[in-house]
């Protein structure tokens, strides 16, 4: 039998490794959050439900279900920027789920003075994040200020920005053609959205449309830096990962500038998400900026390997009259040769093994070979 | 091996009409048509799995990646907000989602509105955008009846010809929404089988461009 470490650990010693090699260091949360600071962002939060408790002073306390809420309350503002990652668990109520899970989430925050430099790092180890786990993946890359100054440019009125950005979230362009008409947005303008809509390949193909298309609508600081962090993932032996596609939003209260998601062929949604969340340090009156994205990898036991058709290589049975030290050489025999064994004095119901063997005085006997 | 292409239709008429699509699109599978009571056909050579599920079930099917594409109904979709792609609107199977009480019922703003439905997820969120305080009795079939016997004031709920509200004395007072089929993939299918889900979607839209 062989026994592996499940996906989840192996990915999450990897990429580990992978973000202490780029010089982020470990946050480690050891304590709890009051639920205040949960409750106050509550739409920060993928899932709504929060367990709390109240502590040993009479605070409303929460087993946490973010980390970065935390490391950003935790961080004070201060020159230069902070790399940090995290491998915790979280406590969340997933989508169809009747109760809570304990999910281990991994991510890594950079929290500070936020240049192009960064974001691009950001991106790198999103994407290489991803490798680490597959070949077989994609990180769809977007752009809220880009979006935000195109909305703002074609006239949508604000209480009707939400829902389009929605639609723009489900590519679905009928509703959002629909939803523009109703408006009063320009047919070109709307056919502008379309094509933003259609949009979706890898940066080489898509930057020169989307650049064309953009030109005079936003504005070109940001177009610019946009194009100058895609482009210097160029040669970083992740491009071929990387994808525009506008369809990837996320709250515009929180997030702003670069947001992503990573994509693994094998898992039905996506198992990486992240961004810029400078609009979050503003609600938390904080002056730095801040990128980070989270791995979500209880997703990974999608991506199991077919599991062993046995749960142990031998079951070693024994009569009560054998001698301890006997049992203890057989046992360790057999697993000095890399063979597993269960050893007890009954024959095990429900234990799938390769062969049975039963030691009587000091004579061992193949009672059962399933291989 | 070629990679195979899976599609969750609704089963009923709709999902033959569906089919048909499909088939035109250059994906057929003629074992579907055979009279027996399979729920899964393959052609391996065009690279298409079919199965057929409970027009309710399509959108699970399609978030949990177990079919790459589907067709679900609009009201499906709001109802339970799955995390997929809409990416076509096939125009079939079009109904109204409606609210609809006994003829002459007033709305007393003084007490809390009493609503019958299936889909309340849609009630709730029709009212919230209205200020409205409502009470949701979530039932599963048979709704009409509920504003009869007085289990509710008014119902929300899918109105196709209207006979059946008229015939059990009750009457549209709103349309929430219109409802009509949408064909629906999977966000990371559609990452790693993109250019196969724009190929229906594309000759499925122009099907549609030369029926109108």
């Amino acid at each position: 039998m062989h026994t592996t470490v499940g996906s989840a650990e192996r990915v999450a010693l990897s990429l580990r490794a992978l973000y202490n090699q780029y010089g982020y260091s470990q946050y480690k949360m050891s304590k709890f959050e009051e639920y205040d600071l949960y409750a106050r962002n509550k739409d920060f939060l993928i899932s709504d439900g929060v367990i709390t408790f109240t502590d040993l002073s009479g605070k409303l306390m929460a087993l946490k279900p973010d980390v970065t809420l935390s490391i950003v309350k935790n961080s004070k503002d201060c020159a230069g920027v902070r790399k940090l990652y995290y491998n915790e668990n979280v406590y969340r109520v997933t989508k169809g789920a009747h109760g809570y899970r304990e999910i281990m989430q991994v991510g890594l925050e950079a929290i500070g003075d936020v240049d192009a430099y960064t974001i691009c790092e950001v991106l790198l180890l999103a994407a290489k994040s991803l490798r680490a786990i597959s070949d077989a993946a994609v990180l769809d890359i977007s752009h809220l200020g880009l979006l935000s100054e195109l909305m703002a440019f074609i006239g949508v009125p604000d209480d009707k920005e939400a829902q389009l950005v929605k639609f723009i979230s489900e590519k679905n362009a009928h509703e959002m053609t629909d939803l523009c008409r109703g408006c009063g947005i320009s047919e070109e303008n709307i056919s502008l959205l379309r094509s933003l809509f259609a949009m979706n390949g890898a940066p080489k193909c898509v930057l020169p449309e989307l650049k064309a298309l953009l030109s005079g609508k936003v504005s070109d600081a940001a177009l610019a830096q946009f194009e100058a962090v895609i482009c210097a993932l160029e040669g970083s032996g992740v491009e071929d990962l990387l994808r525009i596609d506008f369809s990837v939003v996320d709250d515009m209260h929180y997030y702003n500038g670069f947001v992503f998601k990573g994509f693994i062929n094998g898992l039905p949604g996506s198992l990486l998400s992240g961004g810029q969340y400078d609009n979050l340090m503003d609600k938390m009156k904080r002056s730095d900026r801040a990128i980070g994205f989270a791995v979500y990898t209880d997703l990974l036991e999608r991506l199991e390997q077919p599991a062993d058709p046995y749960d142990v290589d031998t079951v070693l049975l024994y009569d009560a009259g054998c001698s301890l030290s006997d049992i203890r050489r057989q046992a360790q025999s057999l697993t000095a040769q890399g063979i597993s064994v269960l050893v007890q004095q009954t024959r095990p119901e429900n234990i799938r093994f390769r062969q049975l063997l039963k030691l009587s005085g000091n004579e061992v006997k193949l009672l059962e070979n399933n291989a | 091996m070629k990679t195979m292409l899976n599609v969750a239709l609704p089963k009923g008429r709709l999902g033959e009409k569906v089919y048909a699509m499909f088939e035109k699109a250059g994906f057929p599978c003629p074992s579907i048509k055979e009279n027996n009571r399979k729920l899964i056909f393959e052609n391996e050579e065009c690279g298409v799995r079919y199965f057929w599920v409970k027009p309710s079930d399509v959108a699970i099917y399609v978030e949990r990646g177990a079919a790459d594409i589907g067709v679900a109904g609009k009201d499906i979709l709001l109802e339970y907000e799955p995390d997929i792609y809409e990416l076509l609107d096939l125009d079939l199977g079009k109904c109204r989602m409606c609210v609809a009480a006994m003829s002459g019922w007033r709305d007393d703003t003084r007490r809390t509105l009493r609503v019958a439905t299936k889909f309340s997820n849609i009630a709730q969120n029709y009212y919230c955008s209205k200020g409205r305080d409502i009470d949701i009795i979530h039932l599963n079939g048979s709704i009409e009846i509920a504003p009869i016997l007085g289990l509710s004031d008014v119902i929300v709920d899918i109105v196709e010809t209207g006979t059946t509200l008229k015939e059990n004395d009750l009457l549209v007072y709103d349309t929430i929404v219109p409802i009509s089929a949408r064909l629906i993939a999977n966000k990371a299918s559609y990452k790693f089988k993109g250019s196969e889900i724009d190929s229906i979607v594309t000759s499925i839209s122009s099907q549609l461009e030369e029926g109108k």
